[in-house]
């Protein structure tokens, strides 16, 4: 693959559950100086949360990556936290390995990968138990 | 574009110190500092008034149409907002502040609130019938439909297509005007008494439109201090109002959600607030909500700069006014009005303030030379080169706005120390 035109990369905080979204939000502000169909980009930073929150939520934090090539925006989240058991279970609407205290705050619907998913053109979840997972999302331009 | 815009939020050089103030507080970080002056980039300015609310040095002003425009007309009509009526204090009849409009020179007066409530039952029976792109998004702040405009493309849409309170208020005081004095309507002077610069810039720059229906605005603080002169020296007013408490309360945030009748509905008010219920909507986190209703200034209308009154004061007194009012006096007649009259002919269309370049490779290309340049920074968002965060010196230099080396921090540490 080409060089990326532009390439943002964020450390997730996975102590600091209230800061979460900080690097879709940020992404979507620095898209929107580009001139990227606004659609694209809403639909960029609406997946890269969920993966955020995710990666706060389950992994205790990881970095997020995005590139953007003449083509497609490509978001990469990687984190060592315990690992997916079950992709295939983990992508059902309404699943969800969410502890109760996140529940409470309104998260941990299950609707987190599938919605990925949904707001993406292509996506990939790469996860050993006990290594961490990687997902990669791509937005087509 | 935006470009020959004449914006009302302005600034007097002469009292401008050059503090940091405006900038910093500045919600589309349209303000540097210049040669030691506040300088407000055109294309960004929503006309929110934050800077003219900050500034200790009254170096930011809005511009208004003064009252000498009057006699430009034969007859002329007052368009008095209902936020006016808060700045009174004791006021027990609104047929004082209208009859007083009448004694400073207006021949007639026209409440803004009369159309508020026709907006009222206008989105009501829209709601019912039609449906919109959720969730709807009112229309009567124009601070925050330039903010859409320039920041949220993709809520264009969510906007209510009908026109503001006051342009409905002008059509149909022109209207009633024409028929009763037999005048051209060129001949009829509208002017729209208003409680911020966002609406004196919106009349000569509508949303949604191209009309120019309102001929002059004159600012809250100016007309009140006229009134107050005549006020205390009327003893039996003209009965003239002829709006219930639904349009009075939109003065202040949250009276237009209300007269909906509906639950699912958001008010925010504050422009920081509202452009975080923006990112959420923005970010389809809002889409179980009908209504959603943002008001730039704190508090709603009453908390427009150009009102004399502390806005939370303001509110209690038109609360206090709405007890002996009917709930609602106008209303939307389907058999006998044209829905159309009410409805944006043209619509609002994103304003791309903040894109880079207008070629997007060259927009990334200066995206990773912020980004590198950023880096770079303190990270201290000090404001003393002139612009608000380091982030937004990055952009200055990279778009060629500044040259030279400002960032104080960095210029301290290349410098070799000095001996004591």
């Amino acid at each position: 693959m080409k060089e990326p035109k532009l390439s943002l990369h964020y450390d997730i905080d996975g102590t600091d559950f209230l800061a979460a979204g900080s690097a879709s939000s940020d992404t979507k502000r620095i898209l929107k100086q580009s001139g990227i169909d606004a659609r694209v980009i809403r639909n960029v930073a609406i997946a890269m949360y969920e993966g955020e929150i995710n990666t706060v939520i389950h992994a205790g934090g990881g970095t997020a990556d995005v590139n953007i090539y003449d083509d497609c925006i490509e978001i990469i989240l990687t984190d060592h936290g315990p690992g997916i058991e079950n992709v295939e279970q983990a992508m059902q609407e309404g699943f969800s390995t969410a502890p109760e205290n996140v529940r409470a705050l309104g998260f941990g619907a299950g609707m987190g990968l599938p919605n990925m998913k949904k707001y993406t053109d292509e996506m990939t979840v790469e996860s050993e138990i006990g290594t961490g997972t990687v997902v990669t999302m791509k937005v087509n331009l | 574009m935006t470009e020959g815009i004449q914006h009302s939020v302005t600034l007097n050089t002469e009292k401008c110190k050059g503090c940091i103030n405006c900038m910093k507080r500045c919600p589309t970080e349209a303000i540097r500092i210049r040669n030691g002056k506040a300088h407000i980039i055109e294309e960004r300015c929503i006309d929110c008034g934050e800077c003219i609310r900050i500034c200790q040095n009254h170096a930011k002003k809005a511009v208004f149409d003064g009252f000498e425009q009057l006699s430009n007309y034969r007859y002329t009509i007052a368009l008095p907002a209902p936020s006016l009526y808060g700045q009174f204090n004791h006021l027990e009849d609104i047929d004082l502040v209208l009859t007083g409009l009448k004694r400073i020179g207006f021949d007639d007066v026209f409440e803004v609130s009369r159309s508020a409530e026709v907006i009222s039952d206008l989105t009501r029976k829209i709601f019912q019938r039609e449906q919109l792109t959720r969730p709807c998004i009112s229309s009567a702040c124009p601070a925050i439909e330039k903010l859409i405009a320039v920041r949220f493309p993709n809520l264009c849409d969510n906007l209510l297509p009908i026109l503001a309170p006051v342009e409905i208020a002008a059509k149909k005081a022109r209207a009633a005007a024409i028929k009763q004095t037999g005048l051209k309507p060129e001949e009829i002077g509208i002017f729209f008494v208003s409680p911020c610069p966002a609406k004196v810039t919106s009349a000569k720059h509508p949303f949604g439109h191209t009309e120019r229906l309102i001929d002059g605005v004159l600012s809250c603080s100016d007309v009140y201090l006229r009134l107050l002169n005549v006020m205390k020296d009327i003893t039996v007013p003209e009965q003239l109002a002829a709006s219930g408490l639904v349009g009075i309360s939109w003065s202040f945030a949250g009276g237009e959600s209300a007269a909906l009748l509906k639950d699912k509905y958001l008010a925010a008010d504050g422009i920081e607030n509202a452009i975080k219920v923006l990112e959420e909507i923005e970010d389809d986190k809002l889409n179980h909500l009908d209504f959603v209703e943002l008001s730039a200034c704190p508090g709603g209308c009453v908390g427009g700069v150009l009102n004399v009154e502390n806005p939370f004061v303001a509110r209690a007194r038109i609360q206090a006014l709405r007890k002996f009012l009917p709930v609602s006096l106008n209303h939307f007649d389907p058999r006998n009005e044209d829905y159309s009259q009410y409805c944006w002919t043209t619509p609002v269309e994103y304003l791309p303030a903040f894109r880079l370049d207008e070629d997007t490779g060259k927009a990334l290309e200066k995206l990773n030379m912020i980004e590198k340049i950023t880096h770079t920074l303190p990270g201290l968002d000090c404001g003393l080169c002139g612009a608000p965060s380091c982030r937004a010196y990055a952009e200055d230099i990279v778009n060629g706005r500044i040259t030279e080396e400002r960032c104080v921090r960095q210029r301290d540490q290349n410098s070799p120390p000095t001996t004591r």
